[in-house]
């Protein structure tokens, strides 16, 4: 009995712990990113490795949530002959909750397990140490860019991925269900307010790909420096960031359209 | 290394630009934001004495197709009259004796206005008044008054 309590007690400790050091190491990485003025060329790169090379995987999968919901939101909304409203259905949920919860969820798949492995191994091979040696702020030099680069790319990568979501469900809707073109955009003009919506939706995004780049690079920092450990790592740093986004986005969503 | 980061910094800003064109199209195609409405038109003021559940930017039709949108819903302080102003593209000159009734589209569809145009030769112009207007019809009113007549009926 006691020894299941003191597993429990342990157990606590060691979250508590660990967020204090994921707390601390945030603090420590913020306080470095006013540097980054001064060498915005890692910025740069690591948008492209956050960014860019995300694009494909959240191309293929905007237009494709797009395509599915157009065709399941018309098979239930012509039971109610309420077809024509497809268009606010769609654009409604994929602004306000599916952008920027699929981006972040797809982000943290293949952005934030590839920064969690890389600085993992980073430090596991010791270079993070080599760095601290040669005077070099491993901090400014690779954590802050990393950072920064996730909270930059998330909004355009959610922003993408809802226009082509909105653009694949058309596709169905009115190419292929013959829902008229004229009521499908107008209904959705009607129903979708700039900042009641959209503002919010890129609000969301971005504070998921502060949360998404978060996880990963102290997940990545706080890697045990083996394979194994770098393993774990990873898988931690896709869990945790999507156990994350889902929790924020619920808290989200009742702050803003509660 | 140059050319490398060189083609790094091209695809960092097409992807930028790719993120903000994205946003400006989800601003301009999907949300009702308009920064330049550049259709012209004029106004013309409809009173109603109910006009149910119309809001602004509902459609104004003649004959189903559309000519306008609503622009302002008001009431006249006065005379409890609901004040619709509706703009109407400057391509369509309706007569001045048009009238106006207020429609739903589908039984729980948006409510709609549509104009019978009227066969005098003037036409109305900016800031002119429509008189002949019938009410939206209200369902719960019209459940009210055929139960009323249900009653009277059966005596």
């Amino acid at each position: 009995m006691t020894d299941l309590l003191q597993r429990i007690g342990a157990r606590t400790l060691g979250i508590a712990e660990r967020l204090g050091r994921a707390f601390l190491f945030l603090l420590r990485a913020l306080a470095a990113v006013p540097s980054l003025v001064l060498r915005p060329g890692l910025v740069v790169q690591q948008i492209y490795s956050v960014g860019v090379l995300s694009l494909v995987i959240i191309v293929v999968s905007g237009v494709f949530v797009g395509l599915v919901l157009g065709l399941q939101g018309h098979t239930t909304l012509v039971n109610f002959g309420a077809e024509q409203s497809l268009g606010v259905l769609v654009a409604l949920s994929i602004v306000r909750e599916l952008g920027p919860v699929v981006t972040a969820l797809l982000f943290a798949g293949r952005a934030g397990s590839a920064l969690a492995a890389e600085i993992g191994l980073m430090k596991s091979t010791e270079q993070l140490s080599g760095m601290e040696m040669m005077a070099v702020d491993p901090m400014r030099r690779i954590i802050a860019p990393r950072l920064l680069a996730g909270f930059i790319a998330m909004p355009l990568l959610a922003a993408i991925f809802s226009f082509l979501a909105i653009f694949g469900s058309y596709v169905i809707g009115v190419g292929l269900l013959a829902v008229d073109a004229g009521a499908f955009w107008g209904q959705m003009q009607d129903a979708v307010d700039f900042r009641e919506d959209i503002l919010n939706g890129v609000i969301k995004s971005l504070a998921f790909g502060f949360v998404a780049s978060w996880i990963a690079v102290f997940e990545g920092y706080d890697a045990e420096p083996t394979s194994a450990g770098v393993s774990r790592a990873t898988t931690r740093a896709v869990v945790h960031t999507s156990l994350a986004v889902l929790g924020l986005d619920f808290v989200l969503t009742a702050l803003m359209f509660a | 290394m140059g050319r490398n980061r060189r083609l790094i910094e091209i695809w960092v800003g097409v992807f930028v630009a790719l993120g903000f064109a994205a946003l400006f199209g989800l601003a301009m195609q999907v949300s009702n934001v308009q920064f330049f409405d550049a259709r012209e038109g004029y106004e013309v003021e409809l009173r109603f004495e109910n006009i149910g559940g119309l809001r602004a930017r509902a459609p104004v039709t003649v004959g189903g197709v559309r000519v306008g949108r609503v622009a302002e819903v008001g009431l006249d302080a006065n005379t409890y009259e609901a004040v619709v102003r509706v703009r109407i593209d400057d391509t369509y000159q309706l007569p001045e004796d048009t009238s106006a009734s207020i429609y739903t589209s589908g039984l729980l569809g948006e409510q709609y206005i549509a104009l019978d145009p009227g066969g005098l030769d003037f036409y109305l112009q900016d800031g002119d008044e429509i008189t002949l207007t019938q009410s939206a019809l209200v369902l719960e009113r019209l459940i009210g008054q055929f139960l009323y007549q249900m009653g009277d009926s059966d005596d």
